[in-house]
Order: C-alpha cells, then sequence, then structure tokens
C-alpha cells in the first residue's frame, strides 16, 4: 500500500532474567502509519513466527490506555515520544519512514526483566499490599452521599486514582525512584475522609516497602511527571513527604 | 535502631537532610554575600578586615559556623549515599535515553555541580579561611584623623606572629582612631591579581547558579513546600535571586579585584 512505511527496528532480546541479553535489528517492513506500535510489533511478530523465530515478548491488555500493561522505552522515552498516552495509544505516524526505533524494557533493579521487552512489575503490587488500601467492617451498605466532601478534594482525589501502575514514572526517572506511583496511592486514600484511619500507618508502610524494593531516591526532576500517561502531577509526591514527615516526627503510630 | 535513625535513613528522610542542609548553606549565602560587599569599599580593605575579625571571633557567629562546616559535610556525604543508592536502582542502563525530553540538565546533575562546587570550596577555604586561621598573615594599620576620619593613613606592618595583636583604640595624644588588624584584604587582592584565579571563581559561581536553579525549589519540595499560594514565589526567588543575582555579584568580586588593580 503506499504510504507504508519500511522501518528498522533495534529490539533488547533476553531470554530470560538470568540472561545477559542484546539488541536484534529487525525490518519492519511495509508499516501502516494507522498502525498503533503494539499492532506494529504484532505484524512484526507474526513474520517472525512465520519464519519458525521466537516472536518478540511484550506486555499488553487492554489496548485502549486504561489498564497499564504496556511499557516499552522507545527512543530514549517511556512510552515513545508522545505525552499523556501508553504505547498501545502511541500510533505509528508518531514515525518516519525509514527511522530507526530503539525498543527497551523499562530499567531498574526493582523490576527485572522477565523475557526480551516484559518485565516483572510485582514490587509495584507488594507497595500496594503494604498499605494502600483502606479497612471497611461489612453491614449495611452505606448512603451513597452520607459523608460530603468537596469538589476540589474529591476531583484530586480522582487525579491520583487516575494511576494505572504502568511503571514509566520508575522507567522515566535517572534514579529509578517510584515516588510519582508511590505517592499516588498514598494520595487517592489520604486525600478523602474513608483513607483517614489508617493515613500514617498507610504512608510509613509504603514508603518502606518502596525503599525494600530498591528503588532509587526522588530528586524532583519532575522526568516523572512529563511522562505519566495519566499526568499525574509532582504534587502528590509532596504529599506523600508531608503524611511520611508527619507520621515519623508528629504522630504516634508507629510501624517499622 | 531507633525510631528517628529509622526515619532518617529512609529514601524520603535522607532527602529531607539533603534539603535542610541545602537550605542552609542558600541562607548563609545570602550573609556571606552582605559581608563580602565590603570589598567594593576604597578603604584600603579596612571595612573588610574588621569585618573578617567580627566574624571569626564573634560568638554567636563562630556557633552558626560550625553548624555551616557540619552542613557542608552532610551535604556532600549525603549526595554520595543518595547517589550510590540511585545507581543501585539502575544497573543495566538505556542504549538510548532521551532526558531532555522530560527534564533540565541542571536536574539531573546535581551531583556534577556539586563536585565542582566542592572543589571550588576546597580551594576558597585554603586560600582564605585556612589562610585567615593559621597562614602568617601581615597586619596592617589604619589611622583616621578624629576631626576627618575619611583621610585614613595605611601602613603595612610586617608579619611578626609574637607581637602583633588584632587591635581597635584612640590614640588621644595624636587626636587619632587606630585600626591593626590582619591584611586578609591583601591575600584577596593578591589572589585575583590573576587571571585564572578569577576565572575559576567565575566559572564556579556558574555552577553554583545552575546547582541552585534546581536546588532552591528541589529543597522546599522535598520538605513538602509546595502549595499553588507560593511555588511560584518560591520559583521566583531561586531563579532571581539564588541562581542568578547571588552568583553575579559574587562573581563581579574577583572581577573587579582584577581590573581594581
Amino acid at each position: 500500500m503506499s504510504g507504508n512505511m519500511n522501518l528498522t527496528l533495534k529490539v533488547w532480546r533476553q531470554k530470560n532474567a538470568a540472561d545477559k541479553g542484546q539488541f536484534v535489528t529487525y525490518k519492519a517492513a511495509d508499516i501502516s502509519p494507522e498502525m498503533s506500535f503494539l499492532e506494529m510489533l504484532d505484524v512484526v511478530n507474526e513474520r517472525l513466527v512465520k519464519g519458525t523465530q521466537d516472536p518478540i515478548h511484550f506486555d499488553h491488555d487492554c489496548r485502549e490506555g486504561i489498564c497499564g500493561a504496556c511499557s516499552l522505552y522507545i527512543n530514549g522515552r517511556p512510552h515513545g515520544p508522545k505525552q499523556a498516552i501508553t504505547t498501545c495509544q502511541l500510533h505509528m505516524r508518531s514515525f518516519h519512514d525509514g527511522e530507526i526505533i530503539t525498543i527497551e524494557p523499562w530499567r531498574a533493579t526493582a523490576f527485572p526483566v522477565i523475557k526480551d521487552l516484559a518485565v516483572d512489575r510485582s514490587a509495584f503490587e507488594r507497595i500496594q499490599q503494604a498499605g494502600g488500601f483502606i479497612s471497611v467492617n461489612t453491614g449495611g451498605v452505606p448512603d451513597a452521599n452520607e459523608i460530603p466532601i468537596s469538589k476540589v478534594i474529591s476531583d484530586e482525589a480522582f487525579n491520583s486514582a487516575t494511576c494505572i501502575s504502568c511503571g514509566a514514572c520508575v522507567a522515566a526517572c535517572k534514579n529509578a525512584s517510584a515516588s510519582l506511583f508511590v505517592s499516588a496511592k498514598i494520595s487517592q486514600l489520604a486525600l478523602l475522609p474513608q483513607g483517614q484511619p489508617e493515613r500514617y500507618r498507610r504512608a510509613q508502610a509504603m514508603v518502606a516497602q518502596m525503599d525494600k524494593e530498591g528503588f532509587g531516591n526522588c530528586t524532583n526532576t519532575g522526568a516523572c511527571e512529563i511522562e505519566c500517561p495519566k499526568e499525574i502531577s509532582l504534587t502528590n509526591i509532596n504529599r506523600m513527604r508531608r503524611d511520611f514527615y508527619n507520621a515519623k516526627f508528629f504522630k504516634e503510630e508507629e510501624i517499622n | 535502631m531507633g525510631s528517628l535513625s529509622k526515619a532518617f535513613s529512609s529514601t524520603l528522610g535522607r532527602k529531607l537532610i539533603m534539603g535542610l542542609t541545602g537550605l542552609f548553606l542558600s541562607l548563609f549565602l545570602v550573609i556571606h554575600l552582605v559581608g563580602n560587599l565590603q570589598l567594593f569599599k576604597d578603604d584600603g580593605g579596612k571595612a573588610f578586615n574588621e569585618y573578617s575579625y567580627f566574624m571569626t571571633h564573634f560568638l554567636p557567629i563562630k556557633i552558626v559556623s560550625y553548624v555551616l562546616y557540619i552542613s557542608i559535610i552532610l551535604h556532600a556525604v549525603y549526595a554520595l549515599i543518595i547517589t550510590a543508592r540511585n545507581k543501585k536502582a539502575r544497573t543495566v542502563q538505556y542504549a538510548q535515553y532521551n532526558g531532555a525530553a522530560n527534564s533540565s540538565w541542571n536536574s539531573r546533575n546535581m551531583g556534577i555541580l556539586g563536585t565542582i562546587i566542592l572543589l571550588f570550596l576546597v580551594i576558597h577555604m585554603k586560600s582564605f579561611w585556612a589562610e585567615y586561621h593559621w597562614g602568617g598573615l601581615p597586619y596592617v594599620q589604619y589611622e583616621m584623623k578624629l576631626d576627618n576620619p575619611n583621610v585614613v593613613k595605611i601602613t603595612q606592618l610586617p608579619f611578626n606572629g609574637k607581637e602583633l595583636v588584632h587591635a581597635e583604640y584612640v590614640d588621644v595624644q595624636n587626636q587619632t582612631e587606630v585600626v591593626v588588624a590582619k591584611d586578609l584584604y591583601l591575600i584577596v587582592k593578591d589572589s585575583f591579581s590573576e587571571a585564572w584565579y578569577v576565572i575559576l571563581y567565575v566559572l564556579s559561581m556558574i555552577a553554583l547558579g545552575f546547582h541552585l536553579y534546581h536546588g532552591f525549589q528541589s529543597g522546599f519540595q522535598t520538605l513538602g513546600f509546595d502549595h499553588v499560594k507560593y511555588k511560584p514565589i518560591i520559583d521566583f526567588v531561586g531563579l532571581w535571586v539564588f541562581s542568578i543575582i547571588i552568583p553575579a555579584v559574587f562573581a563581579a568580586m574577583p572581577i573587579y579585584m582584577y581590573f581594581a588593580q
């Protein structure tokens, strides 16, 4: 078809976590600019499978930008050159014919490579399990609008709650810090009345688990905020700090 | 481990120490700058030498100066600890990395800028601070007529560690006010007569400007101060006062001293 593109892909191939891994170059011929980046990889993989080669492994699920499964560090940026989108929402029209595209997995010690471009992000789940929840007693169903919450606060909590745990913040950060993720998960509950009973326990437990997983320090470069597909703001990190210092220096509940 | 030391050994706690020491050092820069403005006075260094004596002998300032030395050391040591952890957090580097797309160069290179500043500090303190305290500094005597204090008679006194001390008195017989002081001004003047030394200072001040452009507002964020009400004020002060005016005036001192002689 006319208008289709021929691309060269430099793809990170790694058999398993123990393997050293290397870049392998693939030709991606006759790619429609209307394809999403993942569809382009599907096409390349189909051709690899037909040639009885091992397809390129990469994470994907909903393919509509809401699940957070797709990752990929494309041409030096998480989720590629566009802002506020995931890789599945990235289209090949963002690239030009003949371009060499470098595709790498998220690079962080806390995100070990499973195979090729797929990394193990269960560190995020363990942080969530450490305190990213509220405890609710069973019983009668509460009235929907029983507890008044101001519009500003509910909006802000909702903004924090849009985090899809994709890990782009860690991938973008020069220190591989998970602060934006952790702070969004702390904020979405700390801002609301239901999150208050466990607020200071939560901040301490989640930060402690984040440290245990081996993520780096936040140095406020702001890279995470720019690369976040959901545009979670840096303010969350400062809110996390306030909760953490509050818990450590001014509150009675102490954990760890 | 105690609960406080645990709090300070978390990633957030360590950064808190960086933020607190960094902001204290920024505050010190303001005091240091205001004091050093005496260098621009055309009085043969009288005001500057008096100021040097005051800064090294007034007890509250001496106490603060020890807090300052500790802050410099803590800021540098914690920078190393933090950087070591950050390196460990990503052992395999990206083959292609486009950091410029999402962050400023200086925010990503605070370590390099900080190292330049630390090296500068070593040279700077060796040249003036160590010289003033332990170097065999010459003394200078200023004599001012009581009825016309604008006329100053300056006498260089050769170094004599045993007999000379700092003194300020009124000579009633000759109707003069006499100040005898260690002549740090002379050392400053000598140092800044060398072009390479002036260049070193100017380059270091550029590094300082870039370091503070990120560091000042980052320090406030690390402390948790972040609100639409005052974030613009912090950013404005960080840019104009701490990364432009202060380094520029500091840099103007060696340049002025170089061309004034």
